[in-house]
């Protein structure tokens, strides 16, 4: 037996008092989990602690937490292990965030995730007339499928949203996740429905920083931002969706200034996300308006020559051989009929198959 | 040492200061520079949204030519958003040797091929992993005493940590602690170094946006810093270029200087801050420096000091 040391984060908003931390000391194999250790804490020394959980083998999502201040649950994560990445030796463990604290380390899944979860019409929506028997899926679909089915809503993904937690509108990554679940079947009937909807909310698919919060964040590698990033290559490159969060257009501006230039070009970037992807977009009311908005921050930026004029009327580009070479491998993927997207998650590793 | 450099985009287009202060401190670590003058925008996980394929074949090609670059021994970026979108790529293409055949067959009619392998390191990973600690405190002549710096690092290179080999050997998400403190400054912690400056959804919500922006430097403000540091131009432009807007969003005054890796590293090593380009600021850095004697920190000009 070892002793653990746990920093408990203890709170009951109807008691009026403020939140504080707590320290029980317990004795169990490293091997064991930190719930096993919450548990021993309540059993041993106070009843009162509160703690969700049910399975205890990381499958039914109840016992989500922050121990040492990152989302995980605790019962898939070992004593040993937690304190090892403790800051002072002590296992540190509160709730997780981005939701409303019920007692202790047990928060409102209901008030946020579940809310979400229905945001995103969570079922399928077959496509008519019911066949007489079972549907016909192509093996490779369900496949594509499989990886935002392992999510068993834990919330540790919700817990660690940086949009989210500045933008608490925001459909956020469980849920997202789970759309793209019925995106990508075959079965379902709303395809365009679901993406339009998802792209047109301020608070959707484009409301995603691409910070790999929740991807560090998933306990079953359910990568929640790569499902995002799926639904908006769906949304906007096979449904043309021109969302009016400027996400398509961003995005289709970007591609289409690395094919011209090779490189980036900054300059043409911002207008062409608001006013579209051509030359002219700066001239358009919609992107004018944004431009007029960052003047103040473009003229400094000019003052302090940090962005010189010659910037932004000759951008950098690659030499000719090589925005040639860049133009040909453009043509080269994006002329295919089916786009190619390997997915570690499904093909595996060459070292894992040996 | 020699390295095939990647730049990137954003460092020789709205943050050429960047750029510059690469050039000036390399040779005082002894780093020599092949530029990969050739190689494309990464794509900043842009790219691989719209078309996965295009974006890891377009980085195929980088590390192939970084491959060719002759006498160097790894390739080295100056941007967290590089690092992970191509580490990103580059994880697919070692995973599987079919993978890999398929996208080297779009670089075939160049005459280009990726092996597996590939050693791409940000500035910030080759500090403290090729040149070590000792030897960067070693070269400081003007070391940054009293200079309360807050590390900011960019959401690309410290997640997902697996992808980017963060473990108990290479503990890298704590990298820039373990610099700042090497260069004689000291760090501060605070709630926001390891978040997001909300740089990707700036033209889709700029509210949330800038608010992400305003809040890690208010927090910075709060605890203490002098300025921040960061590995990342396109956080600096958020941090920076943005952040008159983002005092606007979250409503009070931040004045919050933010400097790019190199110019902190550079400012150690003796550089003037004019060489480093920190007057090209939006936020001058005034509680860095004082421009009358470009003293930095509470410590003298290197020259006197050495004199």
């Amino acid at each position: 037996m070892t002793e653990f040391t746990l920093r408990l984060r203890r709170y009951d908003p109807e008691s009026g008092d403020a939140a504080y931390w707590e320290e029980h000391t317990v004795e169990l194999e490293p091997h064991r989990s930190v719930l096993e250790g919450i548990l021993q804490a309540k059993n041993r020394y106070d009843g009162s602690i509160g703690i969700r959980c049910s399975c205890r083998a990381a499958i039914c999502g109840s016992c989500g937490v922050r121990i040492n201040g990152q989302p995980d649950l605790a019962c898939h994560t070992h004593l040993g292990r937690a304190q090892k990445h403790s800051k002072d030796g002590v296992i540190e463990v509160e709730p997780m965030g981005n939701m409303p604290v019920i007692k202790d380390l047990i928060v409102d899944m209901e008030a946020v995730h579940w809310k979400k979860i229905r945001r995103v019409t969570p079922w399928l929506i077959p496509k008519q007339p019911v066949p007489e028997r079972e549907y016909i899926v192509p093996r490779e679909n369900m496949v594509d499928v499989t990886q935002s089915m392992a999510c068993i809503q834990c919330g540790a993904c919700v817990s660690d949203c940086l949009s989210m937690e500045v933008d608490p509108e925001f459909i956020g990554p469980a849920a997202l996740a789970k759309a793209y679940r019925f995106v990508g079947d075959p079965r379902d009937d709303q395809h365009f429905e679901r993406l339009e909807d998802l792209a047109e909310d301020p608070h959707g698919i484009y409301d995603c920083t691409h910070c790999f919060a929740c991807i560090d964040a998933c306990p079953k590698g359910v990568a929640p931002m790569s499902q995002i990033m799926r639904l908006r290559r769906r949304a906007g490159n096979d449904f043309h969706i021109e969302d009016r969060n400027n996400g398509e257009r961003h995005e289709a501006a970007f591609v289409s200034l690395v094919k011209q230039y090779g490189l980036l070009n900054e300059a043409e970037l911002l207008p062409r996300s608001y006013g579209g992807d051509t030359p002219l977009a700066k001239f358009k009311p919609s992107a004018a308006a944004e431009l007029a908005s960052s003047l103040p921050a473009i003229a400094k930026a000019l003052l302090r020559r940090k962005v010189t004029p010659a910037a932004v009327f000759k951008p950098h580009k690659l030499p000719a051989a090589d925005r040639k070479a860049v133009k040909a491998i453009y043509d080269e993927v994006e002329g295919r009929d089916e786009r190619l997207e390997f997915n570690i998650y499904i093909s595996g590793r060459d070292e894992d198959l040996l | 040492m020699k390295v095939a450099y990647w730049p990137g985009c954003v460092s020789r287009g709205f943050t050429p200061e960047l750029h510059g202060s690469m050039a000036k401190v390399a040779p005082l670590l002894d780093i020599e520079l092949v530029a990969l003058d050739r190689a494309s925008c990464c794509g900043a996980g842009v790219i691989a949204e719209h078309n996965p394929e295009l974006a890891d074949t377009l980085n195929a090609r980088t590390f192939a030519l970084a491959q060719q670059a002759e006498g160097t021994t790894l390739m080295m970026n100056i941007c967290s958003t590089c690092q992970g979108a191509q580490s990103e790529c580059q994880e697919r293409l070692d995973a599987s040797a079919e993978y890999r055949a398929q996208i080297n067959e779009n670089l075939a009619a160049e005459g280009l091929s990726y092996e597996k392998g590939l050693s791409n390191k940000n500035f910030l990973w080759l500090l403290v992993e090729e040149i070590g600690l000792e030897e960067l405190r070693a070269r400081v002549v003007r070391p940054l005493t009293d200079l309360r710096v807050g590390p900011f690092y960019g959401c690309y290179i410290v997640r997902p940590a697996g992808r980017l080999g963060i473990d108990d050997t290479h503990p890298r998400e704590s990298y820039l602690g373990q610099v700042i403190e090497a260069l004689g400054g000291t760090v501060t912690d605070y709630a926001g170094s390891h978040k997001c400056c909300g740089f990707p959804i700036i033209t889709m919500n700029k509210e949330a946006s800038l608010k992400q922006a305003g809040r890690h430097l208010g927090d910075a403000v709060d605890a203490g810093a002098d300025c921040l540091v960061t590995p990342c131009p396109l956080c600096h432009l958020n941090l920076d270029l943005q952040q008159p807007l983002a005092e606007r969003v979250v409503g009070r005054d931040l004045g919050m200087p933010v400097l790019h890796l190199p110019q902190l590293v550079g400012l150690a090593l003796g550089l003037a801050p004019a060489e480093l380009g920190l007057q090209r600021h939006v936020v001058k850095p005034t509680s860095v420096i004082d421009w009358t004697t470009s003293v930095v920190g509470e410590v003298g000009d290197p020259a006197a000091t050495r004199g």
